[in-house]
Parts: structure tokens; sequence; C-alpha cells
């Protein structure tokens, strides 16, 4: 199903000169209204008039989350304080969060985006959707709220937490998609379980994940466990939220709503573009937003993309699920790993939970990456051989994934915390970035 | 005879096996015997309880894993040279190899019992009864 049939399936050439002619009105527009925009481009020797193709995009400089972290909180905005009625917040690790504004008119491009999101995904107004995305600062919650109320289904505001509550109300009352992020509806399951609840027989159907990284293992097992089909999503604060890309029924990459976001993916050492099939950093000019508009915003995720028309009758481009962070990316002695590759490697081991913690320690000069994973009674029968060999065997196959040595630590069920938000997989005690 | 054991998979940290018996003894189950083996991260606790499937519900529903395994029991004089005369030597004539074992006594008797995890259950059955019967 597709939500806004002429801008989803316009020709590539219509799109194209779309997505000109709304590049040129932003640059004009950054330019005369945010300081930022218009040094930067001054210092490249740049005025709004040398945009007059659509390779003419690549003369503009990068921004990046420090630009963000730099202009915190609303340096970054192109209107006046009185437009803005929306304000949202990404969780900074380290430091301020990044503050992201909206007018009314984006909202209603947000509301828009998402809901030909959850068309894709199969959603209509006949549908109960249980949206978990936690509602607050983060985007989530209300960008999923506002896209389902915009199709005209039922929204459960649920937002995080409270999980045994969660169950309860998604079986009254019927929900049939679930929103919220990927570990989440494993825990939802894991918990249901211990309440004697199989979700598997309760009425969801769908499930739209997001938010954190995942794999197509993780994938299969939510869809085992809750007996739903799984939708991949991809967004982000800087760009707009939830809304930017997602899977439609082919599942075969994230289509991407490029009349409102215009996407690249770039080499992530040297910023040069690379070519349609070619993996590396992707990076987002949004067209139309009216508080907050971004140019050629390096979101750190690594995928490729794919310009061929799709099954669904959608033109717009597809981005592969994101394999990786260029930040996230850990570098232990010398050889860079993604977190998703060690997820790969526990899921394809029998009775092996996808319930990991990596930690990264430096022991004098040498790195040392260590795995926790949980022993469940699918792989335990009383003896430490066993255990033994399932570590070796554990150990074996990260290192012919990784290309280096991890160590493999066995810990008890349920002892790594589970995430009602964002999985927190990687624990680097190397004090590489201080003084 | 046979017996069933539990045993438990535990993180080889302090605290861990002060809870696994906190949670017995909520569930008011006897200890029989215990027995901790452990690797460097690990360590697998064995017991032999007064209510197994009591044992085993309370310790899963705590969130451990637990198993049950069916192992050896057998009784010997509580004497010098009563486990090598009673046990391990008839067993390794027999070809029977001993995986593990530990022993209790049960007072005021003057056996004690031991139990033993064999590679092959039946044939360290026959021998040992035969033992007891000549």
């Amino acid at each position: 199903m597709i939500w806004d049939v002429p801008h989803e399936t316009m020709s590539r050439a219509d799109l194209q000169a779309l997505q000109l002619q709304r590049l040129q009105a932003q640059v004009a527009r950054v330019y005369e209204k945010v300081p930022f925009y218009r040094q930067k481009l001054m210092e490249q020797g740049l005025t709004p008039q040398a945009i007059r193709s659509y390779e003419d995009l690549y003369k503009l400089p990068f921004t990046y989350k420090r630009d963000f972290r730099d202009n915190y909180p609303l340096g970054l905005t192109a209107v006046p304080k009185e437009q803005i009625v929306r304000l949202h917040a990404s969780s900074g690790t380290t430091g301020k969060p990044t503050v992201v504004a909206y007018t009314a008119g984006d909202i209603d491009t947000w509301s828009e985006v998402m809901a030909r999101t959850l068309t894709a995904a199969g959603v209509t107004k006949h549908d109960v959707v249980h949206n978990a995305y936690g509602y607050g600062l983060f985007t989530g919650g209300l960008g999923f709220h506002y896209g389902a109320e915009r199709v005209g289904a039922m929204v459960i505001p649920m937002s995080g937490g409270a999980t045994k509550r969660q169950i309860m109300l998604l079986q009254d009352l019927g929900s049939t998609v679930l929103c919220c992020t990927p570990s989440y509806a494993l825990f939802l399951a894991e918990t249901a379980l211990e309440m004697g609840v199989d979700l598997r027989e309760s009425s969801l159907r769908v499930g739209i994940f997001g938010a954190e990284p995942w794999t197509q293992r993780m994938r299969a097992e939510i869809e085992s466990k809750l007996g739903l089909k799984a939708i991949d999503i991809y967004g982000l604060s800087e760009v707009i939220g939830p809304g930017v890309s997602v899977e439609c029924e082919y599942q075969a990459g994230l289509h991407i709503f490029e009349d409102h976001f215009l996407a690249e993916v770039v080499d992530p050492a040297t910023g040069e573009p690379l070519p349609y099939g070619t993996r590396g950093e992707l990076v987002f000019t949004t067209l139309t937003k009216e508080a907050l508009p971004v140019i050629r915003y390096r979101t750190g995720d690594i995928t490729s993309l794919n310009a061929e028309p799709c099954a669904c009758g959608r033109t717009l481009v597809r981005m592969e699920k994101i394999s990786g962070r260029t930040d996230d990316m850990l570098i232990v002695r010398g050889i860079n790993v993604f977190p998703s590759q060690i997820e790969t490697v526990l899921l394809q081991v029998e009775g092996v939970q996808p319930h990991y913690q990596i930690i990264v320690d430096r022991q004098r000069t040498l790195d040392d990456l260590e795995v926790w994973v949980e022993v469940s009674e699918e792989v335990f029968a009383d003896d430490i051989r066993g255990l033994q060999a399932l570590e070796g065997r554990i150990r074996d196959e990260l290192r012919n994934m990784l290309g280096i040595a991890a160590r493999v630590k066995l810990v008890e069920p349920k002892s790594i915390q589970r995430s009602e938000g964002k999985a927190k997989r990687v624990i680097d005690r190397r004090e590489v970035y201080g003084s | 005879m046979r017996d069933t054991q539990l045993s438990v998979f535990l993180e080889n940290r302090p605290g861990r096996l002060a809870h696994l018996l906190q949670v017995l003894s909520a569930a008011q189950v006897n200890l029989r015997a215990l027995s901790v083996a452990d690797s460097a991260d690990f360590g697998v606790v064995r017991l032999i309880v007064s209510d197994t499937q009591a044992a085993l519900r309370a310790l899963q529903e705590a969130g451990l894993v637990a198993v049950t395994t069916t192992v050896l029991r057998a009784e010997i004089p509580d004497v010098p040279g009563g486990m090598l005369h009673g046990i391990v030597e008839p067993l390794a004539e027999a070809g029977v190899n001993i995986e593990y074992t530990y022993a209790y006594s049960e007072r005021p008797s003057e056996r004690a019992v031991v139990v033993l995890k064999v590679d092959d259950l039946e044939k360290a059955e026959k021998v040992l009864e035969q033992r007891a019967g000549g």
C-alpha cells in the first residue's frame, strides 16, 4: 500500500528536478537565515546561485554532529522562535543533548512521512497501534503517534516501561501493530512468557522496529517469538526523527522519502560521493524542513543505495539495512569491529540468546576484547566440558568473523541489563580518547 | 540405585552461591549433598536435595539455569578403604569411567553415601549391585 502515490512513484527524472528546485530554495534560505551556513558557504567561496545542477550538491560543505553541539541549543535554526512549536532532543552519550526544532509545517511534513511509513508497513485505519516508543524528548513516541493518527489508526500511547502492564493492555485492546525498538520487542516476548502469555497467540500482525541497530537474525527471532512481520524503519532526529525511510512489503531495502530528504553515500574517510551499490556513510540534506534544515549532514551510519525500481511501485531509492556506525565502530588491536558482527555470530550458535555485552579494555598496551554471553537451559547440561566447548565454539566463530581473538565469558541468564530504550552493547574501558 | 541430581549454572563470583542457597532455603528445600565444580569464569553446583521438583521450580523462578541429571547413588561402609573396594575398584575393573563423584555420610548410620556420574550408568549399576549381593 502506498500513502502518497504522486510523490512515492514519480519518475526519477521528475524527482531529481523537484529535488534540485527544493535544494536551491533551501540553500538560499539557510544562506540568508543561518549565520553558521552562511559562513561555511562563504569559506568555500559559494553563494546560493552556485547551485545550478544536481551535481552542484557535491560542492556544498558537510554538517556534523559536533556542529549541533557547538551551536547548542538552537543556533542552527532558520526561523524566529515564535514560529517554533515543538522541540525534541536526542540522548547525548556525553555532554549536552542535540536539540531539534519544528514549525507547524514541519510537524505536518513529519506526520505525512510517518503516514507513508506506516502505510508501507501495511497499517490502515482498521489497525490498533501499540506505540511503545518513548514519548517525550525522544522523537520516536510522538513521531509514530502523529503518523498513526494521520493514517486514522487507533493509537495506544504506551511509551516505554511498565512492561507487564503493556502485555496486559496489548492483549485486552487487541493491538495489531507493535511499534518499539527491536530489543524491547524481545524483552516484551520474554516478559510475556514469564507471565504465561504467548504473544504469538495475540492479535499482533506487524511490528515496526528501529532506533537501534539490529540484524536479520534478530528479525527472525522477533518474528518467531511474537508471531508478526517485522518491518525495519530508519530515521534520526537531526533530519526529522522516524519517517526518513522504511521497508515496503517486499523487504528489499528501505525506501527513502527523497522528495523531503536528499540522500547520498560518501566515503567516510575522504567525503567523496560513492556510486549506487557501494557501501559508505549516509549523508542527508533536508529539502523541506523549515525550523532546522540540514545541509549534507553526516549520519555516521554505514549503508549503500539502490535506485533500481522496486516491485512495490515506489521509485524512491532504497538503502540497505544499516550495517554499522562510523563512530560506534570499535578499533581493537587496529582491526575495525562492528557490534553487529558479534551479534550475527552469536545468533548463529545454536541455543545462544542474542543478549550480549562487549567489553573492550586495555591491558598495559594490548587491547582486550571480551564478549559476555548469557547461558540458557538449551545449552546447559550439567557438565563443565560442554560449556567450555560452547565457549570455544563462540570464540572460534568470532575469530573467523572479526579476524581477531576475543575472550568469551558465559554469564547467568538475565544478568546482562535489558534496555527499555536503546540497548547498550559496548562498554569501552580504554582511555584512548582522553588526555 | 539411581538418584536425581540438580545441576545449576553459576557465575564464579562472590555472592552467587549464597543467592542459590537463599532460593532453596526460602523454598523449604533441604540439602543432602553439595559439590561445586569450577572453571575460570563459571561454576556448576551439583546438589542432592529433599525435594528435587520443588527446588527446580524455585530455581527457575529465580531466573537460574538448572537441570536434572540421573546419577548413581551407592552406600558403602564408612571405614578406611570403603570407597576404594566398594566402588572405585569394581568400576575400574568393569571399564566404567567415573566423570565426577562426591560423598556424604548419613548419621547416625555407619555408612557413607557416594554420588557418582559415570559414562555407563546401567553397567555401573549392575557392577555395584553384584558387589553388594556377593
